[in-house]
């Protein structure tokens, strides 16, 4: 390959950094509320609750996030049509011929996989904050609310800052999994180019892509860690 | 005038009575200590009183509120509001200080009575700086919890204490976790504050200090109040023999 062709292959890569890093952010956006929702259920001993929350971080944990969401993206179309009525009626608000189903169904497979790690790293981290800290504010007179958002909440955030940015920065590799379903990022248009090619350099190219893009998700980790390195 | 009064306190860990038929009362500006060995429920006691545990049976009101009373053989609590209200007339000074390390020692002081009390910020920080001064820690109010020795932490912990303005002050070995030439700055706060007739329950290993300056002295073993009395009584006139071993004990260490 001539330096001008790899000077256009990157143009067309560039353009698929959007779709990338789209999934990237609203998979971060939308995990991290709901791991720490999911966290939060973790902790609850009753056995309705707890054995479906474990059975959900068992299933996301253990098998490959491409699976999930090729099931995702096909099982949908195959339940809404020619199964029970009941989730005929529960999926019908979802339309698959649309142009976002495609984007929604791999949305919906990154965020309920991410939630479930994010959770685990959350209940660490809250386990983690000695006993102490409650009594504390308990004796203090502060509500739970206060106690958790004044006093739990900054000690687990900072505990959770290295286990997290390991998460994040998977994530960014994570991303070239949606080409499994065709849809059109960075690693899919690598693949095409590639052929097109007959050439590797296109894979090296985004790999310098996901590079790129985790070198400054580290330096921003580390300012984050730096900053939070006023107390112990 | 009574300000806190327990009666016939019972609790068990499942088949393990931990305090029985636990019985005294604290005057306004009166100082107890209570002593006695490693498990014989002195920090359950007091845990009891702050409610950080639950009493199986008995009573105690502190300020005249009744914060557990035995209804049919079963220990009744009152509302959340009153349970809150009770909690904010006892301060308690913790063995480990707990601190809280992402606020400066300022912050530590002022976090409760800007947002359980609604001070206004100007208000809490001149009742903080007033009792770093008290404190002999003027020039500590930025720092961080982990920048200061033990003696100092529990010194902020004590200030975070008193800034609610408790009517009872409660000490769960305020010193045991300090190395022995740090107790000393702890105990001349604590003595400062009888001075001030502040109403205290300190649970303490210190038998000089607690025959110094306790108006009277609990001793307790296995969960059990075994002789309580003025210092002089307690100390100089022991009655029962498991005292005298207990404080034979200490004299030989």
């Amino acid at each position: 390959m001539s330096l001008q062709d790899v000077l256009n292959v990157t143009k067309i890569l560039l353009q698929y950094l959007l779709p990338t890093l789209k999934i990237f952010g609203l998979t971060l956006l939308f995990s991290i509320p709901l791991g720490m929702v999911v966290a939060v259920l973790r902790r609850i001993r009753f056995w309705l609750v707890a054995k479906p929350v474990g059975f959900y971080i068992l299933i996301m944990r253990g098998t490959p996030l491409m699976l999930q969401i090729i099931t995702v993206y096909y099982a949908i179309p195959m339940l809404s049509q020619n199964s029970f009525p009941f989730l005929e009626h529960l999926l019908s608000f979802v339309d698959t011929r649309s142009n976002s189903y495609q984007f929604n169904a791999l949305l919906v497979a990154f965020v309920l996989n991410y939630a479930a790690y994010f959770a685990e790293i959350f209940r660490g981290g809250i386990e983690s904050i000695p006993q102490g800290q409650y009594e504390a504010a308990f004796s203090l007179g502060m509500t739970k609310m206060q106690t958790f958002f004044r006093i739990i909440l900054p000690q687990v955030v900072k505990r959770i800052l290295p286990a997290s940015a390991n998460e994040v920065i998977t994530l960014v590799k994570d991303t070239s999994l949606a080409s499994v379903i065709a849809y059109a990022e960075i690693f899919r248009k690598a693949r095409e180019q590639m052929v097109t090619y007959s050439s590797l350099a296109p894979l090296f190219i985004a790999g310098v892509f996901y590079f790129v893009l985790n070198a400054v998700l580290t330096v921003l980790f580390s300012a984050a860690e730096k900053k939070l390195d006023y107390y112990q | 005038m009574a300000m806190l009064t327990v009666s016939h306190l019972s609790k068990a860990f499942g088949e393990n009575p931990v305090l029985e038929d636990i019985s005294f009362t604290v005057d306004q500006g009166e100082v107890i200590a209570v002593i006695g060995p490693s498990g014989s429920g002195k920090s359950t006691l007091l845990r009891c009183i702050n409610q950080l545990e639950t009493a199986d049976g008995g009573e105690i009101t502190v300020c005249e509120l009744p914060l557990v009373r035995t209804e049919n053989g079963k220990a009744v609590y009152p509302d959340k509001q009153t349970l809150r209200e009770i909690r904010l007339k006892i301060g308690l000074v913790f063995q480990n200080f707990h601190l809280f390390p992402h606020m400066s020692v300022m912050q530590n002081i002022i976090e409760a009575p800007l947002r359980v009390l609604k001070q206004s910020r100007e208000e809490a920080v001149a009742t903080a700086t007033e009792l770093l001064r008290k404190m002999d820690l003027s020039e500590k109010a930025d720092a961080y919890p982990c920048e200061l020795s033990g003696g100092q932490q529990q010194r902020v912990s004590i200030a975070r204490a008193l800034a609610l303005k408790p009517e009872i002050l409660f000490f769960d070995e305020p010193t045991s976790a300090l190395d022995p030439e740090l107790t000393g700055e702890i105990l001349k706060v604590i003595r400062e504050l009888a001075k001030e007739k502040m109403t205290m329950v300190i649970v303490t290993h210190e038998m000089a200090f607690a025959r110094e300056v306790a108006d009277r002295v609990i001793f307790m073993d296995g969960g059990v109040i075994v002789e309580q009395g003025t210092p002089e009584q307690v100390f100089g006139n022991t009655q029962s023999e498991r005292t005298r071993q207990f404080l034979r004990r200490y004299h030989s260490e």
